[in-house]
């Protein structure tokens, strides 16, 4: 018997208890990636000596693999007396790790913004903080929401890693299932379509957010 | 950035190992972390080959194959890019022994990294491959070339230069998810270190070097592309102009 359906009902409950851990973390480090990038990318072009910084930190985030960063601010920050917790540890790594993806796109949104729109902005004398916030940013976030939502799915994707330092979300809770009972098929087949359903089904909504956007900035 | 900056900041990186290297309380663990950063090596390596093939197989099928091969080909992909890398692994390492079939650890990690990447690969691969003009499509049609040869003589080489750049974020992704063949029993870079800070809870030094290697490969391997990218446009620029 390789598939059995009564297993798998039975810890469907326990599973879907954990898809909302699982979801938590992806909101949360979602936020915490769009507010940090969005702060380094704006800091980079406000404050340009700090772009060389900046550019050499996402390079260094962006080049390490996500799970040593989870263990770096699980064990390590410990040591200078700072201690999350798992969850917390976990969430803040991913979400720095998007943050130096985010940022990149927000930097490609700020780019296509026209000369011409700071040029005006420079000439009304406005401050640098009301240029960003009233003219850049209102037109430079609805085109690249749909990059935004790619890495959303891509962050989502990563939450497995969290099982690493045993924060009780989807795959944790897959693996507990598994080695308690010795049966991997159900749950870890379970976690997957779960995770393959989300995917698509978020794929579908960020076309169609895409299609809402173009519609609207294509006047 | 540019490849100046990228030498220098592996030129950085590399010194900083060297100084680390000569105080002791790094040194001890040095050679046991790049003992665990040849076995990460290796899966990269036979990854992205894999990668590489599932890729272009992949996205061949989905644009000329015949219906059941583009079916296939379109499960294949949308299976891979909607899970995460670590529920793959994790599905064949502990799945599919429940199946009869019982692959040992490593294969398992290329397999799964492998099969992953190529899934976002094939995507690349198509993108590429639309990209180039359509006169190019009907110039060969119109030397009356079968697909085959259109695509072998005129459309992948045009093409090959739009994928580079793609392909090298990719087996930097695939670098970087090679961390994860850790948490099924491989003894890559990442299983040391947590081997190492479990026994000795010398967590600074540990992750510190650990996370200067990886990047140190990493950097690597995207000046790499940089170069293979210069070298593979310049062959165009001229092909052009001859």
């Amino acid at each position: 018997m390789i598939w059995d359906w009564a297993f798998a009902f039975e810890i469907l409950p326990v599973l879907g208890r954990a898809a909302i851990v699982t979801i938590e973390a992806t909101l949360l480090g979602f936020v915490i990636a769009a507010l940090l990038g969005l702060v380094l990318a704006v800091v980079r072009i406000a404050v340009p000596w700090t772009g060389w910084t900046i550019s050499v930190l996402i390079e260094l985030i962006r080049s390490t693999p996500l799970l040593i960063q989870i263990f770096f601010l699980y064990f390590v920050l410990p040591k200078f007396g700072v201690v999350l917790d798992a969850f917390t540890a976990g969430v803040f790594a991913i979400g720095i790790h998007y943050a130096a993806y985010c940022s990149e796109v927000y930097r490609a949104g700020f780019d296509n913004i026209h000369r011409g729109q700071w040029e005006a902005a420079i000439a009304l004398n406005l401050s640098s903080w009301t240029t960003f916030k009233d003219i850049i940013i209102p037109q430079a976030i609805p085109p690249i929401v749909p990059a935004l939502g790619n890495y959303l799915v891509a962050l989502f994707k990563e939450t497995p890693l969290l099982s690493a330092i045993a924060v009780l979300e989807l795959m944790q809770t897959a693996k507990i299932i598994g080695s308690e009972t010795f049966r991997y098929t159900e749950p870890m087949t379970l976690v997957g379509l779960f995770f393959l359903a989300m995917s698509l089904v978020s794929a579908a909504l960020i076309r169609s957010l895409e299609g809402v956007l173009n519609r609207r900035t294509m006047r | 950035m540019g490849i100046g900056t990228l030498v220098g900041m592996l030129v950085a990186a590399l010194v900083v190992i060297g100084m680390l290297a000569t105080q002791e309380a790094y040194s001890l663990f040095l050679p046991g972390l790049l003992q665990g950063a040849v076995l990460t090596i290796e899966i990269a390596l036979l990854g992205s080959l894999l990668a590489i093939v599932m890729g272009v197989l992949a996205a061949l099928a989905r644009m000329y194959g015949p219906a059941p091969l583009r079916w296939l080909a379109t499960v294949y992909v949308e299976i891979f890019r909607g899970t995460s890398a670590l529920v793959q692994l994790f599905w064949l390492f502990f799945v599919l022994p429940q199946f009869g079939v019982t692959l040992d650890a490593f294969l398992v990690a290329v397999l799964a990294l492998g099969l992953n990447v190529g899934a976002y690969g094939s995507e690349v691969v198509r993108g590429a491959i639309q990209s180039v003009a359509r006169g190019q499509w009907e110039a060969a049609t119109a030397l009356n070339m079968s697909r085959a040869q259109m695509l072998r003589r005129i459309i992948l080489p045009q093409a090959f230069v739009a994928m580079i750049p793609p392909w090298g974020n990719l087996f930097i992704e695939l670098l970087k998810s090679t961390a994860l063949v850790s948490l099924i029993t491989l003894s890559d870079l990442a299983f040391k270190a947590q081997q190492m800070n479990q026994n000795t809870f010398k967590t600074i030094p540990i992750f510190t070097l650990v996370l200067l290697i990886y990047l140190a490969m990493s950097l690597v391997l995207t000046i790499g592309m940089r170069l293979l990218e210069r070298r593979a446009s310049l062959g165009l620029a001229r092909g052009r102009a001859a």
